[in-house]
């Protein structure tokens, strides 16, 4: 795998030069990096390997134009902007990536996956649709296993039960991390802002060491937690408590989640597949076939891909009430079929709870800017 | 104090001066490219009937509303036309604004919202789809709706403005006849805007916004709604007169 520059890094700015030179050290260095786009991905599998796993989510409009050179205009934002990253050579983490590895969620990203494996070497996963059926388990552990076959012959390493034992152990202590930081704003007033916790993960998905990404959060959390106590706190009690739902959040935290904190109200709640559901479930540490606890924990994470998804409702009914909600604003990003027909049952779940509901389909562009924040703030001022 | 009531749209501006719950002057302007000027020839015309910022109140809504630099309180228009709306037909239901940009389905009970819907980046259902299209025609508002009232249904389909107006433009080729496609027109919009409503149902419903003086299109909605739609004189003002009752709470 070559090692060199992209021929336009002269064009890029500063920032951007930066993490192109930092993921070339690291490679450099002999540093094995494997970028990856889902929660699916069983991520304690490719540390076990030793290899650095960074998230290649798509999260900018920079470059859907790119992509839709080749893409259709009416796709989801997300996998535009994840192809555009990898066509234009305008990401280190897509370009230096020896390895990405996709999933079939969606349809959209399936799809596009056979079209970036022309630019990179891609690994899919092959997701079951749902978790009920009685072999479920079955398929999902043997895909794992060959993900960790592929891995072992592709690297030319062997990722032994040991290792991914100790994979398991820290990437625990990451989602007990995590969780910490989101409970915090279970208080009334909530700890901080909520555009903050999302811009903390989004930065740690592109740590190449995960005990760095485990320090950030918390530092953010002690940090959080001290001002709190000195009374230092950033947000008001007067601030609505939103729960956001929905499509993955990553690339409208300014679009849609600054606009809801900067007029009046606050995020107590990120139910999006990065949210607490996720963090909460532990992988069993002491497991005997520890490939298979892992596997296991992994399908159980709910995504409007599955089919039925009952726990994400049954999910976000209890974090209405554990983070005292007053309103619950649900992200559908454009053309994300699942989402927004499931979003029909959120709907009535939410209003049969009592607690006012709104969806707003967007994408990454800045078109619509006006008229989401007269959604957002007429929504705010109804609470 | 006075309480003065800006609704700034985005085709036209409309000012209300209350005092307490009553009316004491309104009128509209179009908003025009500048919306800082237009606020300010506001602040002069109400300078000129003894209204300023040392006896009244000011509160902006409409998406013009950061565009007012000498507002008390800056509210948006659906909170606004739920309000205003309740002062004018004092009872609960469903307001539909077809406003130029943009249309909303706004349900409120004693003026306070609970549920609205907005149409999404697309103008078919706004007065901006109207507006193209009478353009297109050489025809004004008021006529379109007299030209359609004699006229036969015919389908428009295409529910994007840019792709009705060549639907439309192929229907003049053809020769169809100016009062059907004038039919065709309106109810595009009626299809369109009670499509939106369904999500925000009511007993009855109240149209406000820039089509509430329309009767034909009034009576269309109402028959494809299946429920009584109500409007007022000042149903254009809705917006800004829930503005102005913002400010006495």
């Amino acid at each position: 795998m070559a090692n060199e520059l992209p021929a336009k890094f002269d064009e890029f700015v500063e920032a951007r030069k930066q993490g192109f030179l930092a993921a070339k050290e690291f490679k450099e260095k002999g540093g094995k990096l494997a970028g990856f786009l889902c929660s699916y991905t069983p991520l304690e599998v490719l540390m076990a390997g030793g290899i650095s796993a960074v998230g290649l989510c798509g999260t900018s409009n920079e470059t859907v134009p790119d992509a839709e050179k080749v893409l259709p205009k009416n796709l989801c934002p997300l996998i535009k902007s994840t192809y555009g990253f990898a066509y234009s050579e305008k990401c280190p983490y897509t370009y230096f990536s020896d390895i990405i590895i996709g999933e079939t969620t969606c349809d959209g990203k399936k799809k596009m996956y056979e079209l970036l494996s022309e630019l990179k070497d891609v690994y899919v996963l092959h997701l079951p649709q749902g978790q009920g059926r009685p072999y479920s388990k079955e398929i999902w552990y043997q895909e794992v296993k060959m993900l960790k076959e592929r891995l072992e012959e592709k690297f030319g390493i062997e990722i032994t039960d040991e290792a991914l034992r100790e994979a398991v152990k820290k990437r625990n202590k990451l989602r007990r991390a995590i969780t910490e930081m989101y409970e915090l704003q279970a208080n009334v007033p909530p700890v901080m802002k909520g555009s903050q916790m999302m811009l903390t993960l989004m930065s740690g998905s592109f740590k190449f060491d995960v005990d760095e990404y485990i320090d950030g959060v918390l530092n953010v959390v002690e940090k959080a937690k001290a001002d709190y106590a000195a009374g230092k706190s950033t947000v008001s009690t007067k601030d609505k408590r939103i729960l956001l739902t929905g499509c993955p959040s990553g690339g409208v935290i300014q679009k849609i989640g600054m606009v809801i904190e900067n007029n009046g109200g606050v995020i107590v709640c990120l139910d999006d597949c990065s949210g607490e559901r996720t963090n909460r479930m532990l992988i069993d540490e002491d497991a005997d076939d520890i490939l298979r606890a892992i596997s296991d924990r992994y399908l159980e994470i709910n995504c409007s891909v599955m089919t039925t998804n009952e726990a994400r409702l049954e999910n976000t009914r209890a974090m209405i009430e554990k983070y005292k909600v007053d309103g619950v604003i649900e992200v559908v990003l454009q053309a994300c079929h699942t989402f927004n027909v499931e979003s029909v049952k959120v709907c009535r779940m939410v209003e049969d709870m009592g607690i006012p509901y709104m969806k707003l389909e967007t994408d990454y562009s800045t078109a619509d800017n006006g008229q989401l924040e007269t959604r957002i703030s007429a929504f705010l001022e109804m609470l | 104090m006075y309480q003065v009531g800006i609704d700034m749209g985005s085709s036209a501006t409309k000012t209300v001066v209350m005092e307490g719950e009553k009316i004491l002057g309104n009128w509209m302007q179009p908003t025009g490219y500048s919306t800082l000027e237009t606020s300010q020839q506001i602040l002069e015309m109400l300078k000129n009937q003894g209204i300023t910022k040392d006896n009244a109140r000011f509160a902006a809504t409409g998406y013009g509303r950061i565009s007012i630099p000498y507002a008390d309180e800056v509210i948006t228009e659906i909170t606004c036309h739920g309000k205003g709306a309740y002062y004018l037909f004092h009872e609960n239901g469903t307001v539909i604004d077809v406003g130029g940009q943009d249309t909303k389905g706004i349900q409120q009970k004693n003026g306070r919202v609970f549920k609205f819907l907005m149409n999404d980046k697309c103008s078919a259902g706004t007065g901006k789809f109207l507006e193209i299209m009478t353009n297109r025609l050489g025809v004004s508002l008021d006529e379109l709706a007299e030209l359609a009232s004699g006229g036969q249904n015919i389908t428009i389909s295409s529910m994007c403005t840019v792709f009705a107006e060549s639907e439309v433009i192929s229907l003049i080729g053809s020769g169809t006849s100016r009062e059907d496609i004038a039919n065709g027109v309106i109810s595009s919009v009626v299809t369109k805007v009670s499509q939106l409503i369904s999500g925000v149902e009511s007993e009855q419903y109240f149209l406000t916004g820039g089509l509430c003086g329309n009767e034909y299109f009034r009576s269309q909605l109402e028959k494809k709604l299946g429920k009584t739609v109500r409007t007022d004189p000042l149903g254009r003002y809705a917006g800004a007169i829930g503005a102005a009752l913002s400010i006495c709470r």
